[in-house]
């Protein structure tokens, strides 16, 4: 497995909702979507850590997505999921509300993020793709965990 | 992967394992333990090395292993003394093979200068010893870098006494009972010096060559001093399938071309396979390389190295396997304990009862994992030896540098420790002991001076403690110059001048970053790499290091390392609504106190008296986080601990569940290190349950106590 995410523009997107909003990312970074279990807290860690999980052996940290993308903590349901996605060498889960489909992503449809002065968006939000009327952000994960284990990703 | 680059990865991963044997060896040489076996384990690791590097095109690698190997050969033959200074020599020629090697691997440049002072101190070794056979004359082996030693046709040499000549001339019979020549003449070549020559006139074109026919014939001669028996008992147990004639050698003016023809004429194995090719229009797609590969061999048999039969022995006993392969194995283990132990907890709540014939075979099962598991485990875990065994070297090298007379004694060498922190042990220790043999040691003047014996002891020890691996470093030298430590501190911005630290504090300075108390940056502490670097570098890895130090005694220097992968005893705990494991190596006692040995100090502490000791309560939900407010101390259990770095402490939790044996799991691995977490595990109900960071719990506590205190670099 690579360090890095490609950079390029992947050729299906997996997308996704939270809250009223959606958003997807590049299916290659996927392992699995399962479903959510409580996890076990861990001190002193940011609020959008949720804690733990057991994935066959492995310790998988769960990260609350809307959390960290500041839209607030999720209030996980019998409906939440978990996607596990590799972000370098790591496992990590992400928590999201529902997973909604895939899609076929065209280069073109792509459109640079606008600027709306948010440093999470211009952090996490690597483009946009109109789709039937919706507008779904693409994102990019390789900043979503703390920033200690980025430097050691590094 | 280029099929190429992999075979490269597997000569690196053995040059590796070569690197190893040639350094061991060498210190048994040193330390009288070596024999002659010794010796040629030794070059056959150089002479392994130089082999490879010569396939792969690694030039300066294989010119000066060949130097190197050169030197061994002498010291082989019994012309080279081995002595400890040519030991050392060697020791420092080990090093720079092993740089060159690194080299070689990763496209780092080694000094030339320093290969050269070592080629040319090798050289020197060898030079001065007259007729020394491998290195001729002219005393000149590095010319040839491709490791074909060119044999030294002595036709000029003044008449020395006349030697043996021996022939032998194998029959087809000797070969078909497995009698091997290499192995008979490597035997002659232990009488003595020897030259052999091969006689391959016999050699028929390959299309008449008979597979079990016997075409080769070897004159060797040897020194005059052997013995005319011995060298004939070496052929006894061959008998008639390998007759062999035993002559003095004719005196030294009769041209030598007469008994032993030089060989290239005859055993041209180019012309050969290229007349094979135009007579028999066989495969025109031979190997180029098939005259290279000639000499090789050539080179073997003359060298006496030839294959290795120790080595052959020891691929049976060994196997090299993909670390990768051994952590799925691990991994899928710790699954089975965990799925062992929730179909156990399954079979409990049946209410089958204990005696039911699926209890039973549950309980062989138990018994069955824990034991792959434990062999599971054992597979990774090697002694520390391996890098200790480096030491030595070191220790007198920078002693030497230092002008200061060091013994180093080494201690718990058998402790064993993943391979993973094995690795990364190395670097801090080496740190550490150039640190006591540099500022801690005083020169031997000095010493006497302040009665103690000239030579400084440095004491390298492993031990398990705590389920962690702890490494002490020891000097019995002058110890921590606290006042100067302070003044430097106080000069570098460290702390403020009218801070009051205790003795521990100053002498924790050290490891504060941009701190180096060597007055001028010397060329073995001050590599750019301060305690504060080390520091890091152990914490990155889970670890600890402090140090304690008593003026004109000594500073001992204690690094704790996680032994990561490993199966920790635990005490698993509830703490609030979660389960939690504490590492039961840390717990003294546990017990329920009563209201009345718990006391009220400060505005928020609380202290337990045990036995008249009075012990810090720390509430291990509050310490963690999960809970705002401790819990009254009575209403739950206590364990009591001794940590490394804050003494004992009394840790509050709701209740004791019983021990356990965990897996641990790394939280590093797909998060980050959690402050008061060593690690994590998963229970038999399969949900991850923390392990505590006894010691990091408490010295979070001591880092609240000295808050208030002016330490600059204080975050």
């Amino acid at each position: 497995m690579d360090e890095k995410t490609p950079e390029a523009v992947p050729s299906e997107l997996i997308s996704f909702r939270i809250g009223a909003q959606e958003f997807c990312l590049d299916i290659m970074l996927v392992r699995e979507i399962r479903g959510w279990s409580q996890g076990t807290p861990l001190p002193h860690s940011p609020p959008y850590v949720r804690g733990v999980i057991n994935l066959r052996g492995a310790v998988l940290p769960i990260i609350d997505l809307a959390a960290r993308l500041g839209l607030g903590q999720t209030e996980p349901t019998a409906r939440s999921v978990i996607i596990v996605v590799h972000i370098g060498r790591r496992l990590v889960g992400l928590l999201v509300d529902a997973v909604s489909e895939i899609l076929a992503a065209d280069p073109a449809s792509i459109q640079p993020t606008p600027n709306i002065g948010c440093d999470t968006v211009n952090k996490f939000v690597r483009g946009i793709i109109p789709l039937e009327g919706r507008m779904i952000s693409w994102i990019a994960i390789n900043d979503i965990l703390p920033e200690q284990a980025e430097a050691d990703a590094a | 992967m280029d099929p190429m680059e992999s075979i490269k990865q597997t000569y690196f991963v053995e040059c590796d394992e070569l690197l190893a044997d040639l350094e061991s060896g060498l210190l048994a040489l040193e330390s009288d333990e070596g024999d002659s076996d010794t010796i040629n384990a030794v070059f056959r690791a150089v002479h392994s090395v130089k082999g490879g590097a010569g396939a792969f095109g690694f030039e300066a690698l294989v010119e000066f292993a060949h130097v190197f190997e050169s030197t061994l050969d002498a010291m082989r033959s019994g012309t080279l003394a081995v002595d400890n200074d040519n030991v050392k020599i060697m020791l420092r020629a080990a090093d720079v093979l092993a740089d060159l090697v690194q080299a070689a691997k990763d496209g780092s440049s080694v000094d030339p200068a320093r290969t050269q002072t070592l080629a040319d101190e090798l050289s020197a070794l060898i030079t001065p010893q007259d007729g020394a056979p491998v290195t001729g004359d002219d005393g000149e082996p590095a010319a040839d870098s491709w490791g074909f030693t060119p044999l030294k046709l002595d036709i000029d040499e003044p008449a020395a006494p006349s030697r043996w000549i021996l022939t032998v001339t194998p029959t087809p019979a000797a070969y078909a009972k497995g009698h091997d020549p290499a192995i008979l003449l490597r035997e002659v070549a232990r009488l003595g010096d020897v030259e052999c020559w091969l006689d391959a006139s016999a050699l028929p074109d390959l299309n008449a060559l008979d597979p079990e026919g016997s075409y080769l014939r070897w004159t060797v001669f040897i020194d005059s001093a052997v013995e005319e028996t011995a060298i004939r008992d070496v052929f006894d147990f061959v008998g008639e399938d390998c007759p062999i004639t035993l002559d003095r050698e004719a005196p030294a003016d009769q041209p030598l071309e007469d008994i032993a023809p030089p060989p290239a004429a005859d055993f041209d194995v180019a012309a050969l396979i290229s007349l094979a090719q135009a007579q028999s229009g066989s495969d025109p797609a031979m190997p180029s390389d098939e005259p290279a590969a000639a000499p090789k061999a050539a080179d073997h048999e003359e060298s006496g190295g030839g294959r290795e039969p120790s080595k052959q022995a020891a691929a049976g006993a060994t196997i090299r396997v993909d670390l990768e392969r051994v952590d799925r194995l691990i991994d899928l283990v710790g699954e089975l304990v965990i799925n062992q132990a929730m179909i156990a907890q399954r079979v409990v709540e049946s209410e089958l009862g204990r005696s039911s014939s699926v209890a039973i075979g549950l309980d062989e099962l138990e018994q069955l994992t824990r034991e792959i598991q434990d062999s599971v485990m054992a597979i990774r875990a090697q002694p520390v030896k391996s890098v200790f065994q480096r030491m030595p070297r070191l220790v007198r090298e920078v002693a030497g540098m230092t002008n200061k007379s060091v013994r180093l004694v080494t201690e718990g060498e058998g402790t064993e420790v993943d391979k993973t922190v094995i690795e990364r042990l190395s670097d801090p220790i080496t740190h550490m002991l150039r640190n006591a043999i540099d500022h801690g040691v005083e020169t031997p003047d000095e010493r006497v001076a302040a009665g103690k014996p000239a030579e400084g002891v440095v004491r390298l020890s492993a031990s398990h403690r705590s389920g962690r691996i702890v490494i002490e470093v020891a000097d019995d030298g002058k110890g921590i110059n606290r006042p100067r430590v302070r003044e430097i501190a106080i000069n570098k911005g460290v702390i403020s001048p009218d801070a009051n630290l205790t003795d521990d504090e100053i002498d924790n300075l050290i490891f504060a970053p941009g701190f180096s108390t060597a007055s001028t940056v010397s060329n073995i502490s001050g590599r750019g790499v301060g305690m504060d670097v080390v520091k890091r570098s152990i914490q990155a890895l889970g670890g600890r290091i402090s140090i304690a130090s008593v003026p004109g005694r000594g500073s001992t220097f204690t690094m704790s390392l996680p032994l990561t992968l490993a199966v920790l005893d635990g005490m698993v705990v509830t703490v609030g609504d979660q389960t939690l494991v504490s590492p039961l190596t840390a717990i003294v006692e546990t017990l329920r106190p009563k209201p009345t040995d718990i006391r009220l100090l400060g505005p928020k502490g609380a202290v337990l008296a045990v036995r008249g000791a009075h012990v810090p309560l720390i509430d291990i939900g509050v310490a963690l986080g999960w809970r705002d407010e401790p819990i009254p101390p009575a209403n739950g259990v206590i364990l009591l601990v001794e940590s490394e770095v804050g003494g004992r402490a009394a840790l509050v939790v709701d209740q004791i569940q019983g021990q356990r044996q965990v897996v641990i799991k790394s939280l590093e691995q797909n998060f980050q290190h959690v402050d008061g977490v060593a690690a994590a595990t998963i229970l038999g109900d399969g949900r991850v349950a923390l392990i505590l960071d006894v010691d990091a719990v408490i010295a979070a506590r001591s880092r609240d106590r000295f808050e208030p205190q002016p330490l600059a670099q204080a975050s």
